[in-house]
């Protein structure tokens, strides 16, 4: 497999005038598989909002006929939260955040042509966009898609009568199981290219801090993943085969399929976040003028935190029957988890303190990432002890907290990265003030959305329910003013997002040109043209220092690009 | 400090060779992906062995240890023969293909021995669904399996490459490492499942 490329590697170049299909679905360049796997991720983003859409208004209207959709019966309550939550996270901040970005920036931040294995590259891809089609197949085929929640539990997700869902679930185990082998492929391509293919000159201290995060965040996939696939393979069995491995009649455990998938599931929250705080720290010090505070402490730190997130899993299981010895352990990791992270948020506002700071688009979307990261940072210490735990599981608090977690990563970290690249990406500069607006309403509305959830969650609100209406201590007066207040909101964010695409639009006609290096920035992304072409540098990029010489006492200018001799 | 002055100064030079070639690495980050898989089976399969009252279940036949421990020693010897063969390949290119092909014949031999073990099996009332033991025996012998058979594979187009005379170091390095890894994890996988 990998080795077969290396040596055809050199010949992809060169071929300038493709057709249709080469240049756009058959192309080996990272930034084209860039483009692909951001723009299927942000297609899945709008189905997701849309499911969003449906049952949330199934919640705020119940039993109404919900416009585009219809009436939201159980079964398509189910489906829905438990796509939502999929393709949110495995089909949008995955696919954004880490192979998209990824793909864009570590060969251009390195300073080299392309990735080492081109074609493993675009087979990542092909693979991904295979596991989206099996995904959507999902929803039309009888039962209709899977309902037993992203998490799988069996014996909800491993027997069709439990599930109502025969072909749906094992579908969306292919799925699930499909994406895994596309970000593995694309996850050797960013470790291999930003060891073994750097600029000259580039230490490994040089190396900008977003490159650095997609990398420990694409190893602590690799490291999470096997276990997901092995409990994968053998709910795919019970579910076909008739096996019992998770099946305490046929001497199995349910709680193992728990094991595995949250072994799994709480290192994938650092995976996403990763890359998403890595491209913070690259708007902030642009932004700022400022050089990162403490560059080698900030990796360091996110080390430490890959590490530590292998040893919290079982803070989701604290309701699983598992042993109370074993939860205090995992209260303990899961709290200390915290202190990384928030080294994190400190190093960053001490690179702010004393800056010149730009409050343009990209740099609001950074700043807001910081403080809405933190209120889920904060919620989440509540959950991760055991004791307070046991009254908030399953209920909207808990809903709230990971939105605060994830809906900064996937959607102000995407947003971050996409208004940043932008001029890079395209030649063109972006309208701020479109920026600015789009920026604002969704920012507020997100609050408006989960800030209710939280106080509905504190209050009891259980979150597998359909229709409230059948629980009169939850069902009237203000619990449902807020689930009112959440929907609206949500349909205002929805509808916000037209102007981010008219922006994209209008500023691709009419935007100013971008030139090189719009922002004044030191890494060597800004060297290449913009759009770099094909083989990204007229000449490849020598690197003499760190990416973060801002305001250097030596020199007139405020940046010091990488590239420049001294 | 002292980073700030030494970026200044600091001279561009070539670019070391890396240190881990880049078939080489991309594999090692393959392997240890699959490593992770063996792990979580391997746990698993203690989670539910470690909570049977009997194992393996009453009514469920034993497995052959005695002939697959015959079978473990052909695969390590595999192992060893894959060694002689890198050994012979940096002194002379040639001199390495019949140490290769003695990999992949006993590689080949462990494969269909497994096969001809799993019929018997079969046979005397083992299935994936006749309890948790025969479930995990057939998963975890047959995810190895597979990986045996992909490293053959990719073995065979080392083999191949090497008649061309075009088969480089580091392509056949990532061969290697991906045999090395069916064979070192086969005792392991012996020992729990097995033994």
């Amino acid at each position: 497999m990998a080795t077969a490329e290396v040596t055809e590697h050199h010949d992809d170049h060169g071929h300038h005038d493709e057709g249709f299909v080469k240049k756009y679905l058959w192309s080996t360049d990272h930034k084209m598989i860039c483009f692909q796997y951001m723009f299927t991720g942000i297609a899945m983003g709008l189905l997701g909002g849309f499911m969003a859409y449906a049952f949330r208004m199934q919640l705020a209207f119940p039993g109404a006929s919900v416009p585009g959709w219809g009436g939201v019966t159980p079964a398509d309550y189910n489906s829905l939260v438990t796509n939502h939550g999929t393709i949110m996270i495995f089909w949008v901040a995955m696919p954004v955040l880490i192979a998209a970005f990824g793909n864009y920036l570590i060969p251009l931040m390195t300073g080299c042509d392309d990735m080492v294995f081109p074609k493993v590259n675009r087979l990542s891809f092909q693979i991904f966009l295979l596991s989206a089609i099996v995904l959507l197949a999902s929803f039309f085929v009888e039962g209709g898609g899977f309902g037993g929640a992203w998490t799988a539990y069996p014996p909800l997700s491993s027997k069709p009568e439990y599930s109502l869902t025969p072909l749906g679930s094992s579908l969306w185990l292919v799925a699930v199981g499909l994406e895994f082998i596309a970000f593995l492929l694309g996850g050797i391509n960013f470790v291999t290219t930003t060891m073994n293919a750097r600029a000259k000159g580039m230490r490994l201290y040089d190396i900008p801090i977003v490159v650095w995060f997609i990398v420990i965040a694409s190893i602590l996939f690799m490291a999470s993943v096997g276990p997901l696939v092995a409990g994968a393979i053998m709910l795919l069995f019970n579910q076909n085969l008739g096996t019992g491995f998770f099946d305490p009649d046929k001497g199995g455990d349910p709680v193992l399929w728990q094991h595995l998938f949250w072994f799994f599931g709480h290192p994938e929250v650092y995976v996403v976040l990763l890359p998403a705080i890595g491209i913070t720290a690259e708007i902030i010090t642009t932004f700022a003028r400022k050089k990162l505070f403490a560059y080698k402490t900030v990796l360091n730190t996110a080390i430490a935190t890959g590490v530590l997130s292998f040893t919290v899993w079982a803070h989701h299981q604290f309701v699983a029957g598992i042993d109370p010895r074993m939860a205090n352990v995992f209260t303990i990791s899961t709290l200390l988890i915290s202190v990384p992270v928030a080294e994190m948020i400190f190093v960053y506002i001490a690179t702010l303190y004393g800056g010149k700071i730009t409050l343009n688009t990209p740099m609001l979307w950074a700043l807001s990432f910081i403080f809405e990261f933190m209120i889920g940072g904060v919620t989440g210490i509540f959950l991760g002890a055991s004791g307070s735990d046991i009254y908030f599981h399953d209920t909207y608090f808990v809903l709230a907290h990971f939105h605060y977690t994830f809906f900064p990563i996937a959607i102000i970290g995407s947003f971050a990265g996409i208004t940043y690249w932008f001029p890079k990406m395209t030649g063109k500069m972006m309208n701020d003030t479109l920026g600015k607006l789009h920026f604002w309403i969704t920012i507020i509305t997100f609050n408006l959305i989960f800030i209710p959830l939280f106080v509905l969650g504190a209050a009891g609100q259980h979150r597998r329910i359909y229709n409230y209406e059948h629980f009169p201590d939850l069902a009237g007066g203000w619990m449902q003013d807020l689930r009112v207040l959440a929907t609206v909101a949500l349909l205002v964010m929805l509808a916000a997002q037209v102007i981010f695409f008219f922006n994209v639009f209008i500023s691709l006609r009419n935007g100013k040109k971008a030139g090189n290096n719009p922002w004044k920035a030191n890494s060597l992304e800004w060297v290449a043209p913009s759009p770099p072409g094909h083989g990204n540098f007229a000449e490849l990029p020598n690197c003499y220092r760190g990416p973060y010489e801002y305001s250097h006492p030596d020199r007139e200018d405020d940046y010091w690009p990488q590239n420049e001799p001294a | 400090m002292t980073a700030r002055t030494g970026a200044s100064l600091r001279v561009v030079t070539n670019p070391q060779p890396p240190i881990v070639p880049s078939a080489l690495l991309g594999m090692l980050l393959f392997l240890f992906t699959e490593l992770m898989l063996f792990s979580g089976l391997v746990s698993a399969h203690g989670i539910a062995r470690g909570s049977a009252l009997l194992w393996p279940p009453p009514g469920q036949p034993r497995l052959p240890v005695e002939e697959t421990a015959l079978n473990t020693a052909a695969l390590l010897a595999s192992g060893v023969l894959l060694y002689f063969s890198q050994r012979a390949y940096r002194r002379d290119r040639k001199s390495a293909q019949p140490w290769l092909t003695a990999t992949i014949a006993l590689g080949t031999f462990f494969v269909v021995f497994q096969g001809v073990e799993w019929v018997a099996l079969v046979g005397e009332g083992l299935t994936i669904t006749s309890s948790t033991h025969g479930g995990f025996f057939y998963l975890i012998i047959g995810v190895h399996g597979l990986h045996a058979v992909g490293a053959l594979l990719v073995l065979g187009m080392n083999w191949l490459r090497l008649r061309r005379g075009v088969l480089s170091q580091s392509t056949f390095a990532a061969g290697q490492a991906f045999w090395y890894f069916v064979v070192g994890v086969w005792p392991v996988l012996y020992w729990r499942v097995y033994g």
